[in-house]
């Protein structure tokens, strides 16, 4: 299968590879896919008070579509607010690394991360902190 | 060193330049180009020589009379006309066969199309280590059994199956022995009389020879009855039609001759560098033999890097040609059916590569190729969340996925 140069760049230099703490209160962590299908994402967002991710860092085991749809996501989403970030469609990224039709399952996969990983930290935060509401 | 490196000889071999000098000596005016049937002048004749002799070559490396080989245009056509053949003939006998659930597609889809035309077929759960079970095969055979099609030596995971004690098991219940040899010809020694074998398929481009061409032995003594799957003319005796490729037929020829007289040192040769591939790769955490490691062919070494998706580190590895056992091909994704069948889980099944080594395969090549496929591994699990969570300890057969 031939692949998109950006696709290579992002599977060769991924960027934002690494964890953060599960338990700090301005981390959300989304984890999506089974290893039994191939992929599992692990997308983290670093928000601060103003609501804004400020930083996010992935861990992938998949395809070389998965690993690049995760990678891109992060560059994505830093800067943004977490309504932003919601808003974030698959077919943006499978546009942006040109996916075959039978890797679209990958750009899928990464919008249900950064909607896992938003609602994670909403939960978190839910009850008495107004702040990401004011994003 | 030039690359990539192949090292996927099971999928298949460059001819080798002897066979090729030898072959290319068939085809043009210059040469023996005749058709091996024409009876009325000295370029058939010389065709049918030539034929004759590289059907000598193929018999002997199997310990065959030449009548008994038939020529075909590979193993897929031998499995075909083995296994439809055999079933055709002697449907009034029974309709019922057995085969093995990691056989090669080219023995499944036959046995398929059986089911459809009023067969019956037994596919047998192999052991986890690939291996078929001798008191599982017995307790399959019924009344109306007349064919087992068990392989040689399996192309994903290169386990040598013991066909002698299936043989003398066959024999004794009186029902037909067939075995895909594509794998095992020119590798490991067959003796189709001391192993009972009643058909047998080969093929000429899994052992340096040209693709396009292989074979099926029919047993003459006792003797074995398969009904033609191609017919015009009735050449080879009326079980497969069609005018002889004399250049592939001598191609065959000269690749099992070599085979023959070279198999003992090579397969010798082949053993060393697989251990020492296995032996680099082995020091890593969580890495998995698929198949039997000692009843084993010695240029397979089909293993699972936990923790690491297949596709993706194919696709870390590209300066070498290896195959995955992962087939990311489709929205969803099939891991083999041979490592299903062993009882892998599907992480493990979606994780393995195959590595084959051959002929031309270098020690050099073998150590560049442990190199990169460490360091591949170590960052492509620096990547995978489970990893990390297999190092913190989660037990991830515990973990609710959300499947997608």
């Amino acid at each position: 299968m031939a692949y998109s140069d950006k696709v290579l760049d992002h599977y060769e230099n991924p960027r934002n590879v690494g964890s953060f703490d599960k338990g700090d209160p301005s981390i959300g962590t989304g984890m999506v896919g089974a290893p039994a299908c191939g992929d599992v994402m692990k997308l983290q967002i670093k928000v601060n008070d103003q609501g804004v991710i400020e930083d996010a860092k992935f861990k992938t085991y998949g395809c070389g579509s998965a690993i690049a749809s995760s990678s891109l996501l992060t560059e994505w989403v830093k800067g943004k607010t977490l309504n932003e970030a919601a808003q974030i469609k698959n077919t943006q990224i499978a546009e942006e690394l040109a996916l075959p039709p039978v890797k679209i399952h990958c750009s899928v996969l990464a919008e249900d991360a950064i909607k896992a990983a938003i609602a994670d930290y909403q939960s978190k935060t839910a009850g008495g902190d107004d702040k990401a509401d004011a994003a | 060193m030039k690359r990539p490196i192949y090292l996927d000889y099971s999928a298949t071999t460059p001819v080798d330049p002897r066979v090729a000098d030898k072959l290319c000596s068939y085809l043009t005016m210059d040469g023996d180009f005749g058709n091996a049937a024409s009876r009325s002048h000295t370029f058939g004749w010389r065709a049918e020589q030539a034929v004759e002799a590289a059907r000598a070559d193929v018999a002997a490396l199997i310990g065959a009379d030449p009548k008994e080989i038939v020529w075909t245009s590979g193993a897929t056509e031998a499995n075909n006309l083995a296994i439809k053949g055999a079933a055709h003939f002697y449907s009034k006998k029974g309709k019922h066969l057995i085969t093995c659930k990691t056989e090669h597609k080219a023995v499944l889809d036959p046995c398929r199309q059986l089911e459809r035309e009023g067969f019956e077929v037994t596919y047998l759960d192999p052991e986890s280590n690939g291996l078929v079970d001798l008191g599982k095969l017995a307790a399959a055979i019924r009344p109306d059994t007349i064919l087992v099609s068990i392989m040689h030596v399996n192309n994903e995971i290169g386990v040598i199956q013991d066909v002698a004690a299936i043989g003398a098991l066959c024999r004794e219940k009186g029902v037909l022995f067939h075995s895909d040899a594509a794998q095992s010809a020119g590798k490991v020694p067959i003796d189709v009389n001391g192993m009972n074998i009643d058909l047998l398929s080969l093929s000429a481009h899994k052992i340096y020879g040209p693709k396009g061409i292989g074979a099926l032995y029919v047993r003459r003594k006792p003797r074995v009855r398969i009904e033609a799957q191609i017919h015009g003319g009735g050449h080879e005796r009326g079980m497969r039609s069609g005018t002889l490729a004399t250049h592939q037929c001598v191609g065959m020829g000269e690749a099992y001759r070599i085979a023959r007289e070279e198999m003992a040192a090579e397969g010798e040769r082949i053993r060393v560098l697989r251990d020492r591939l296995f032996g680099a790769l082995k020091e890593m955490p969580e890495v998995y033999v698929n198949g039997d490691l000692d009843h084993r062919v010695a240029g397979n070494l089909n293993i699972s890097f936990n923790f690491v998706e297949g596709e993706s580190l194919i696709m870390a590895l590209k300066d070498i040609a290896v195959s995955s056992g992962s087939a990311c091909t489709s929205a969803s994704l099939e891991p083999s059916y041979v490592l299903r069948a062993l009882g892998r889980n599907d992480e493990l099944a979606h994780s393995s590569i195959r590595f084959t080594i051959g002929r031309f395969t270098t020690t050099e090549e073998i150590d560049f190729t442990a190199r990169l496929v460490r360091e591949k591994v170590n960052k492509l699990r620096e990547l995978s969340p489970l990893w990390e969570m297999y190092q913190e300890g989660v037990d991830l057969s515990k973990v609710q996925w959300a499947a997608h």
